[in-house]
């Protein structure tokens, strides 16, 4: 196997006037290595290089970046499905703190502003608020969701208005506890939704479809929403 | 005034509804349209007019562009909303594309009624 092509954007604001793309190459016999593999291996070549990673697995989310213009999971994205030179760069549209590590602050913010906890003034009872089953499934492609901000980042909408705009990963979250029959906050968590910018930004694009390594749907979730909205007016 | 991130006018869903209902007139009449101009044998501006002669002919292209404008306005609007960031300059765009529609509306009128 010939040596792998990388060209991984570089930038430490502390000592580089611009950011700039670097070139690196790496023999690995592995065929059926991650991504994050190969990069933890340019982490030996390159101890400068900067990228976050924790579990390695698809389960926490560290390790999102734009790989070859799409935004994914490093973990489990396998190196023999990528076109050489592999072109890695941090997520779009977040501050840059180093290499690929972004600041997430804004993204965090907009998950927190829709209350992403279940609401209920009952009395807690002796066990757990118990659902059926069925409405237990109404969750599913909804609690998934591993806050990674690959759909939210790719999403031109949140380009535009990050301070304003949820982004579909929150907005995902929002109907996560619409649709959650133990909570009781519905009427206020619709009205802290409907809003021009917090809701209304999604032009329906379904670049967070497109991308999301958990494969969920935030569009559909987003037209669940209006489904509500719309309902409660009419 | 504090410049802070102001979000929650509690409106938007109403014109999300109103772009998917006025999308759907604008269907209904092109449709009807080109599916007349196919069954003409021949199309002349004596057929054309006989056409927009009749009062249920203007009144339904006066709904088709009152449905164009209310959905131009929203398109338009949301470009603005996305690409003009200061507040001001948004403000004076948003005036001057309700005026221009307004005056489209009156024009549309005098074109359809005033032949």
């Amino acid at each position: 196997m010939s040596a792998l092509r990388f060209r991984i954007y570089r930038y430490n604001p502390e000592a580089d006037t611009a950011p700039y793309m670097q070139d690196y190459e790496l023999e690995m016999t592995n065929h059926d290595a991650m991504l994050l593999d190969a990069l933890m291996l340019l982490r030996q070549q390159d101890d400068s290089l900067g990228f976050r990673k924790s579990c390695r697995e698809g389960v926490c989310g560290s390790d999102a970046m734009n790989i070859n213009g799409r935004n994914g999971l490093a973990c489990i994205t396998p190196l023999s499905s990528l076109r050489q030179p592999i072109e890695i760069r941090p997520l779009p549209g977040l501050p840059v703190i180093r290499d690929l590590i972004v600041d997430m602050t804004q993204f965090f913010k907009q998950y927190h502003s829709i209350k992403p906890y279940l609401v209920n003034n009952d009395p807690p009872p002796e066990t757990e608020r118990l659902q059926s089953p069925k409405d237990r499934a109404e969750l599913d492609g909804l609690y998934e969701c591993i806050l990674c901000a690959c759909c939210t980042t790719a999403c031109p909408s949140f380009w535009w208005n990050p301070d304003k705009f949820v982004g579909p990963s929150g907005l995902l979250q929002a109907y996560r506890f619409l649709a959650d029959t133990r909570d009781q906050d519905t009427a206020a968590r619709l009205d802290n939704l409907e809003d021009p910018y917090r809701l209304f930004r999604c032009h329906t694009i379904m670049n967070c479809v497109d991308v999301c390594p958990k494969e969920l749907n935030p569009t559909e979730a987003i037209g669940k929403i209006k489904d509500m909205m719309v309902k409660r007016m009419v | 005034m504090v410049n802070r991130i102001v979000t929650g006018a509690h409106y938007g869903l109403r014109d999300w509804l109103v772009q998917r209902v006025t999308a759907v007139v604008m269907a209904v009449y092109v449709l009807a349209l080109a599916a007349w101009a196919l069954w003409q044998p021949a199309l002349g501006y004596d057929v054309w007019t006989e056409l927009f002669s009749g009062n249920m002919m203007r009144s339904f292209s006066l709904l088709f562009l009152l449905s164009l404008f209310y959905h131009a306005w929203i398109g338009v609007r949301d470009i603005v909303m996305d690409y003009v960031k200061p507040a001001g300059v948004r403000l004076l765009i948003h005036v001057l594309v309700i005026l221009v529609l307004i005056l489209y509306v009156i024009w549309s009128v005098q074109i359809l009624w005033g032949m």
